[in-house]
């Protein structure tokens, strides 16, 4: 038996389900954004197996928005830990709980 | 498309990802962080996209990985012990992984076999992206340059 679309789907589902528990659950601001680069990849995950189960004579439309998407993941991971870096210098804490100045 | 070796890859890659997901040591949640990208690139070669998967391992283990291991050694003074697992984040995870596996299972559409494996040579992709997406990639290199000065500048020294 060969893997269907459904079963990609599924593991899709659950990368982005583990993805989603790192940013709830985490304090550390990287490691929100690793979650959030987990995320981003079960939607990449999507694209290729959406692309690899249509149709042959389709234009591989769905590799192309994943090289994209892989393109702006990395443009983001750069400027989030960018601004890491610079709350850590203000705050001396990387502890996204400690960063309530604007609390009401 | 074997079966084995998809089931194997996608316990490999699951268990990395939750394992980078709890792990209370930065450093090996990092590493772990790396393997399922390395799971992941894995499944893209399975599905016939060695491309876009050499690409993942490249981006992602070559750079982001990098780029985060440095940000946590930059950072060191905080890096302790995080906290254990929000509940209640938990909770939310495992009722959205309900909910999308409930919607994907109850659709018959998606329960197909992919068509035979069709070969995407680099070559066919670097002509579209030089014809048919040639606007999208020059916004894509737009952005790049404009975020990674942005994040240059935001690194930077205040002058006092």
């Amino acid at each position: 038996m060969t893997p269907t679309l459904q079963i990609f789907l599924i593991v899709s589902t659950a990368l982005f389900s583990v993805g989603l528990l790192a940013v709830l659950s985490r304090r550390h601001a990287i490691f929100i954004l690793i979650g959030i680069e987990i995320m981003l990849a079960a939607a990449n995950l999507n694209f290729i197996a959406f692309w690899r189960f249509s149709p042959p004579s389709q234009p591989p439309t769905g590799v192309m928005i994943a090289i994209f998407s892989i393109a702006i993941a990395a443009a983001e991971a750069a400027v989030g830990l960018a601004l890491v870096i610079t709350v850590y210098r203000h705050y001396r804490t990387t502890n996204v709980d400690h960063l309530d100045q604007l609390k009401g | 498309m074997s079966s084995a070796a998809f089931i194997l890859i996608a316990i490999l890659t699951l268990a990395a990802a939750l394992a980078a997901a709890t792990l209370q040591n930065l450093m090996h949640a990092t590493l772990s962080f790396a393997a399922a990208i390395v799971g992941v690139a894995a499944l893209f070669f399975l599905l016939g996209a060695e491309f876009v998967g050499l690409v993942l391992i490249f981006v992602y283990i070559g750079a982001v990985a990098v780029l985060i291991v440095f940000t946590i050694l930059l950072t060191r003074r905080d890096v302790g012990k995080d906290r254990g697992v929000n509940w209640g984040g938990a909770v939310l995870a495992v009722a959205v992984f309900g909910g999308l596996s409930w919607a994907v299972l109850k659709t018959q559409s998606v329960a197909i076999i992919g068509p035979h494996i069709r070969a995407l040579t680099v070559k066919r992709i670097g002509e579209l992206l030089m014809t048919s997406y040639v606007w999208p990639l020059q916004c894509v290199g737009l952005l790049l340059t404009a975020a990674l000065i942005g994040a240059l500048v935001l690194v930077m020294e205040e002058k006092r």
